[in-house]
């Protein structure tokens, strides 16, 4: 599984930065769209089945369920037994891999060319034959539980993110952790993983995404022939859950063994709307603000708070302006230097914002952004699997993928003020969340 | 599922096969520097990689860390410029630098649109032949290091993969953390700094890699322009032979809830015939994600981990074989016992006839992911020309996994991998 917000993180450009993106699309008759994604340079193909429910569809006792379905998706249908997928795929010389995150959970095949029935075959089967017994959903569950153990329990900065989330969050399901909470999983039968398959694995909540060295229409074909028959049935309404607005600032202490600090801060952000306007003005403002704060080694974060001063060891910023569940966060985290405190290393965090409030940015800077942009655009395109996932995400989220034409033009419109319009209207006091890790010396075991 | 991206890099980083059909030019610079050029017109862009002999392995004891902190502070500062200016430059083409690092390497990449490659060539020039390092930067950085490995010492899976490091290296240079250690770190001066380079980054020991919408004569040009900033050096420090250590079994305690386990012994070096059928059997035995016997064993049979595999790593000498997993804490010593057996019986038996055409299908028909963009066909052949590869490695790979037998990887298993010279190496147990 993936952590989307930390896929968002690191990567300010990539996210978002490819035009001419453009993917042909059919919907078939049971609801299902398909996109395909022509590029002809290396004989391979690339094929993802996308569906609409992640973690923000799970509800309370029940959560990690969305993540669990998806190892269950390797257990084996009415015809095939647990783990007989991967090892088709495998003989075929295929990739496979899977994720959920918080938006949708997803499931991939790379493969040479030829192979690609070979993985419509096995999704389209798992879709709609899939066998999950007690058995194997109790040893399963005990991998899950190692996989929370590993990535979240003994790790200090994820256990201050899952902790940011859930009291930034305190109405939207963007406050739970999309592996679960432990005692859930401990709490969890195969029969909560059925009633997940049930809900939500419908062929009219899916998206099927193919990219590389294919024909189009060949694609549209075979997806009729093996997606096309299966039945689809209605998916519940959705709560949209939205966030109250926050009066007062949140903060929180997080104790784990370590030997460094650590403070994770951000404040509630507007997201593009689904029809890409609306919000639109903001949320560029935004992007282009983490661009200029942490894009790259020279950016305001890194060049004043390790370089110059060196009050950090790290600094980062993010945001994601994209989400289905139409919330979003500003985010910055910084490890302090030996001898500087969270409570200064939090004070300088916020003057780099008070200062482009006072003083703006500049020219050049906003150029800089712009230049990155345009140019990892071109570098996006040596990469199929990024373009297929880009479009996945995005219209899973229910955005167009089509989007994407005119992110560089929204970029290049973003000026000094806008940024200071949004600094002052949404990241102040009264809207802040912080957390800080405070190390624990190991002790004795 | 996080671990089959695990199994994909490390097959990326260890194995070697390779493509459908990659081109690769290759000749000497006027200084004795391997250049090889894959020209691609689709996309304008221009990848080059440049790498060093001028790993870890060439740090001393005492001052462990140098070869990392030359290589980390290559990229601020070159000619005088800062670090600041010098980021800003390539920011303004569009381009990008990056630098990377490891037991053997020191390396540095630069992506760049072709209408500004002639500026991004010079300035990565500039930045691998003119190096600052300021002190003060230097002071810097060395405390961010610091804090680092401060930090790494209370990480369960870096403790447990120093001390795995250390008992299977002992007194040789593999058995050096990469980034050094707090009290060799502070001893490292500028001096150090600029010896260090002059010493290991010799125009001999560098392989140039140019892949994408670049020609020849300028891709000779560009070869020559970044080889003859660097001298000829043919006496730079040999990389000691790797001799047998005693196996060991260390055991150190931390809060963690799972244990890191760590088993292996150094095995096998760049260029040795037993690689490929190691390889291959590897694949069955640990490496091939879902589909190897200790996965099936650890996690689909038992639920014991997330994620267990095994792998070769060859260096320049002897790499480690690595077996790893991650468990709960009081699971660690049934999930050992679970893969000594496994890899006994596979010493013992060798694959299936059946485990192996699968395992060479997967080999086989997966050989065109390997190289599906410019980036991985740089990352690939930059691993060829490091290592001094034959150029039709490529073109003979698939040939030659099709022809390894059952009976041949058994051979070499039982030849090469001796179970009674691994090490354990268990971090959290109860």
């Amino acid at each position: 599984m993936n952590f989307l917000k930390i896929v968002f993180f690191c990567c300010f450009i990539p996210l978002f930065a490819q035009a001419n993106i453009e993917a042909q699309e059919i919907t078939l008759e049971n609801g299902m769209r398909v996109l395909v994604k022509e590029d002809h340079r290396a004989p391979v193909v690339v094929s993802m089945v996308w569906y609409k429910a992640g973690s923000i569809d799970e509800v309370n006792g029940k959560t990690g369920v969305a993540h669990v379905l998806e190892h269950m998706m390797f257990k084996g249908t009415k015809t095939t037994k647990p783990g007989e997928y991967s090892e088709i795929v495998a003989a075929a010389g295929g990739r496979e891999n899977a994720f959920t995150g918080a938006d949708y959970t997803a499931y991939y095949q790379r493969l040479e060319k030829s192979k690609l029935p070979v993985s419509m075959k096995m999704e389209a089967d798992r879709m709609q034959n899939l066998v999950i017994t007690e058995e194997e959903f109790n040893k399963e569950i005990k991998v899950v539980m190692e996989e929370r153990r590993w990535r979240t329990d003994d790790k200090p900065k994820a256990q201050v993110n899952e902790l940011f989330n859930s009291l930034i969050f305190r109405a939207h399901p963007y406050g739970k952790p999309i592996v679960g909470w432990m005692n859930d999983l401990e709490n969890m039968t195969y029969k909560d993983a059925i009633d997940w398959y049930k809900s939500w694995y419908s062929p009219s909540n899916a998206i099927l995404v193919v990219g590389g060295d294919v024909n189009t229409e060949e694609v549209f074909a075979q997806a009729k022939k093996y997606f096309g028959k299966i039945p689809a049935y209605k998916i519940a309404n959705r709560k949209p859950q939205s966030e109250p607005k926050q009066n007062g600032s949140r903060r929180a202490i997080l104790k784990a063994p370590g030997k460094l600090p650590y403070i994770q801060m951000g404040y509630p952000a507007p997201t593009l709307g689904k029809d890409g306007i609306k919000n639109r003005k903001e949320a560029f403002a935004i992007e282009v603000l983490v661009g200029i704060l942490s894009g790259t080694s020279s950016s305001r974060l890194n060049q004043n708070l390790v370089r110059k001063t060196a009050n950090a060891i790290n600094v980062g910023a993010g945001y994601s302006m994209l989400s289905r569940g139409g919330e979003s966060t500003f985010e910055m985290y910084a490890t302090p230097s030996e001898k500087v405190s969270v409570v200064n290393l939090e004070k300088y965090l916020k003057l780099e914002l008070k200062n482009i409030v006072n003083n703006g940015v500049t020219d050049t800077e906003l150029n800089r952004v712009v230049t990155s942009v345009i140019a990892g655009e071109v570098y996006q395109k040596d990469s199929v699997f990024g373009a297929v996932m880009q479009i996945g995400q995005l219209e899973t989220m229910g955005y167009s993928h089509k989007i994407i034409d005119d992110y560089i033009n929204n970029i290049k419109k973003v000026t000094s003020k806008d940024i200071q319009g949004v600094i002052k209207k949404y990241f102040h006091e009264d809207a802040l969340t912080i957390v800080t890790l405070d190390p624990q010396p190991l002790g004795k075991n | 599922m996080l671990i089959k991206t695990i199994f994909i890099s490390i097959l990326i980083f260890c194995s070697n096969f390779a493509a459908a059909k990659v081109d690769i030019q290759h000749w000497q610079s006027n200084n004795g520097a391997r250049i090889y050029l894959i020209e691609n017109n689709d996309l304008p862009i221009v990848d080059i990689n440049v790498d060093f002999r001028a790993g870890s392995v060439k740090d001393t004891k005492q001052k462990n860390g140098l070869a990392s902190l030359t290589n980390h502070m290559m990229v601020l500062g070159s000619g005088g410029v800062n670090e600041e200016d010098i980021a800003n430059q390539f920011i303004d083409l569009g381009a990008q630098l990056n630098s990377s690092f490891d037991q053997d390497k020191s390396g540095f990449s630069l992506r760049t649109l072709t209408e500004k490659r002639s500026e991004a060539i010079d300035l990565l020039t500039l930045v691998l032949h003119e190096p600052n390092f300021d002190s003060n930067i230097l002071e810097r950085e060395k405390k961010r290091y610091i804090a680092s490995i401060n930090q790494s010492e209370t990480m369960p899976g870096a403790i447990a993969s120093k001390a795995f490091m250390k008992a299977l290296y002992g007194k040789h240079p593999y058995a050096l953390s990469d980034s050094g250690e707090v009290k060799t770190i502070k001893k490292i001066t500028k001096k150090d700094l600029q010896s260090f380079y002059k010493n290991n980054y010799s125009s001999n020991d560098l392989s140039i890699v140019i892949v994408g919408d670049i020609s020849r004569k300028e891709a000779e040009d560009l070869g020559n322009k970044i080889s003859l900033g660097f001298p000829e050096n043919k006496t730079a420090l040999k990389i000691p032979l790797v001799n047998n250590n005693k196996a060991q079994e260390i055991r150190i305690s931390h809060p963690a809830k799972q244990a890191h386990l760590y088993y292996g012994a150094p095995i096998i070096k760049r260029g040795d015939p037993d690689f490929l059928p190691l390889y291959l059997g590897n694949y069955i035995l640990g490496g091939g994600g879902f589909v190897s016997r200790l996965t099936q064993e650890i996690r689909e049979d038992r639920g014991l981990a997330y994620s267990v595999y095994s792998y070769f790593m060859p260096f320049i000498e002897k790499g480690p074989f690595q077996i790893g997993v991650q468990t709960k804490k009081n699971q660690v010593d049934q999930a050992k016992k679970i893969i000594e057996k496994t890899v006994a019986e596979f010493i013992k038996d060798g694959p299936t006839s059946n485990e192996l055409k699968r395992a060479k299908d997967f080999m086989i028909g997966g050989f065109p992911l390997k190289l599906d963009s410019n980036k991985s066909i740089l990352e690939y052949v930059s691993m060829m020309a490091f290592y001094k590869y034959p150029l039709d490695y490529l073109d003979t790979f698939t040939k030659k996994i099709d022809k390894i037998s059952a009976e041949e990887i058994k051979s070499a298993f039982q030849r090469r991998v001796d179970m009674n010279k691994f090490s354990t190496v268990i971090v959290g147990s109860e």
